[in-house]
């Protein structure tokens, strides 16, 4: 499992499946078979494929420590542009065909709506972190600093699970399904933050009463 | 265990897709075209390209075989699930052209009858389509009662024969900001009603939809009370343009559509024109409707096409016509002012929403 994770071909064939869904577009935009409403249908399955992008980054670290496969670190910054690939596709069919690319009215919503408001929120939020995934980024920011930036992830995903919740008029199941899996990610990190800062208390009791 | 077992499962599983699809990729590099760019890396430009980009021309080779071949089979796929167009339902003869039709093109009956929003059937646009065709439609009942002299049941055929079936092509807007043209046919509801003597009582109409949760099992993931209720003012009812609607192209309604009969106000948003109608009640308090009672600060009980009073969520200063890609405003009562407006006159369109 471990050299299977680590195999270059392993990280191309992941890197095209990300691929696919963009590819799908493309090809039903081409033939028409894009649906009834083609913009709705551009404009939902790019929503739904960043939010899909945003957990499977946030799985990375789970998985890594719970399967004990560092290994697959390999995969997260290629996750993560991905997201913010499909962020932008979405971003770009509300932009054009809603807005006709006006930034104005852009704006106006931005400012109006609350559920714009959030998701414009999120996509900026992840402009810094696609920008800063480089390896020299890492290295001019330092690990740690890199790391605190990162964090962003959490709230870009929560706000783009909102964004996703306040735009359905009813039957709010996907939403609630990607809520659902963001929480368990995020109480995850929470409970592994805590263990990590519990045994670093442990270790400092004894020398304290020593 | 179950951990690492489930983890060696998922393995296998995506080895196997990727054996799959590297296989169909030898596949697509036997193709004269792939051994042209085949040739190109046999020339060694990894030597004066740099390796990083060199490594992503192929990864984008292999991307691009992969994806043609996931294309493929996903359009193949996609086309099996998609609904033939057919034009179901029979004929009305000796139409008559109805008054107030607009001159815009009709919507394609495809667009307008595999587009819908019928949450009893599902609450995706393209459910209703797939889930209503076993949608048992006769024998119908409509139970006319309230404030009525004489309340009584009217079978489908009564409704049909009640008098000259006309063809009306109007604008249909969706709170949703997409909006269609339709070829209905029917005839105004105000002809029903005048059959009928009214009480003084009589100050609203209220409609119900069939509702039965084993013809409709989509209907529980629907979020909305079923079943779906809507009402009018008196007022409203009795304009010409309110439509008591059975078929649309010239044939009877399809199942998705709201079969056998529905409403169709068309200055009001299409939630408004509710489907498969098996009550039609007088009485005197507005009665509730369902998607107001669902949320009562976005629907009002008017819900009147109005690109001044936005939707809390979102403007409602344009929309989609169905086939375009680029918005186009939104007009007052759906351009129906003429018919309509008076009917509000002194009223605040953005209280009385």
């Amino acid at each position: 499992m471990r050299t299977f994770l680590s195999s270059k071909w392993t990280k191309r064939v992941v890197f095209f499946l990300c691929l696919v869904p963009f590819l799908l577009l493309v090809l039903q935009s081409v033939t028409g078979n894009l649906g009834i409403n083609p913009v709705e249908t551009l404009q939902h399955t790019t929503g739904d494929w960043t939010l899909r992008f945003l957990i499977l980054t946030l799985c990375i670290t789970p998985m890594r420590k719970i399967f004990h496969l560092p290994e697959l670190i390999r995969f997260r910054r290629m996750l993560g542009l991905n997201a913010f690939f499909y962020v932008c596709l979405h971003f770009l069919t509300y932009l054009g065909p809603d807005q006709s690319f006006g930034l104005g009215g852009m704006f106006e919503d931005v400012a109006k709506r609350a559920y714009i408001t959030v998701g414009f929120a999120a996509l900026v939020l992840l402009v810094p972190l696609a920008l800063t995934s480089t390896a020299g980024w890492v290295r001019r920011l330092g690990g740690k600093r890199w790391s605190q930036l990162h964090r962003l992830i959490y709230v870009v995903a929560v706000l783009g699970v909102i964004h996703y919740d306040w735009s359905v008029k009813s039957n709010k199941i996907k939403p609630f399904t990607y809520g659902t899996i963001l929480l368990v990610l995020l109480v995850w990190r929470i409970g592994a933050s805590w263990k990590r800062q519990s045994k670093k208390a442990k270790g400092e009791a004894p020398l304290a009463r020593a | 265990m179950s951990r690492g077992q489930t983890v060696a499962h998922r393995s296998e599983t995506f080895l196997l897709v990727g054996n799959h699809l590297t296989g169909a990729l030898k596949g697509q590099l036997a193709g004269d075209w792939f051994m042209l760019i085949r040739k190109q890396t046999d020339l060694k430009y990894a030597d004066v390209t740099p390796q990083s980009v060199y490594l992503n021309r192929r990864k984008f080779l292999y991307g691009a075989g992969i994806g043609a071949v996931a294309a493929l089979v996903g359009s193949r796929l996609w086309r099996m699930t998609w609904p033939k167009d057919t034009v179901g339902g029979s004929s009305f003869p000796n139409l008559i052209k109805g008054p107030f039709s607009t001159k815009e093109n009709p919507s394609s009956f495809k667009d307008v009858s595999h587009y819908n929003n019928f949450y009893e059937f599902g609450t995706d646009k393209s459910d209703p389509a797939k889930n209503a065709q076993g949608f048992k439609t006769s024998p119908w009942v409509v139970s006319v009662e309230g404030e009525v002299k004489k309340p009584r049941q009217y079978s489908l055929d009564e409704l049909l024969k009640l008098t000259a079936l006309e063809e009306r092509i109007y604008r249909h807007r969706c709170v949703e900001r997409w909006s269609i043209v339709v070829p209905w046919v029917g005839y105004s509801l105000s002809t029903l009603i005048k059959r009928f003597e009214l009480t003084p009582k009589a100050k609203y109409v209220a409609f119900q939809s069939y509702f039965d949760a084993g013809q409709m099992p989509e209907a529980k993931y629907a979020g909305i009370d079923l079943p779906y209720v809507e009402g009018l003012r008196l007022d409203e009812a009795m304009n010409p343009l309110t439509l008591l609607c059975f078929g649309m192209y010239g044939k009877t309604l399809p199942p998705q559509d709201g079969a056998p009969v529905r409403m169709i106000i068309p200055w009001k948003y299409g939630y408004k024109s509710i489907k498969s109608i098996v009550k039609i009640r007088f009485q005197e308090t507005e009665p509730p409707t369902t998607w107001n009672r669902y949320s009562p600060d976005e629907n009002g009980f008017y819900s009147n096409v109005n690109p001044n009073v936005d939707h809390p969520r979102w403007s409602q200063a344009r929309e989609r016509r169905l086939g375009e890609i680029f918005t186009k405003p939104t007009i007052i009562f759906n351009g129906y002012a003429d018919q309509v407006a008076s009917l509000y006159s002194g009223m605040d369109l953005k209280k009385f929403h």
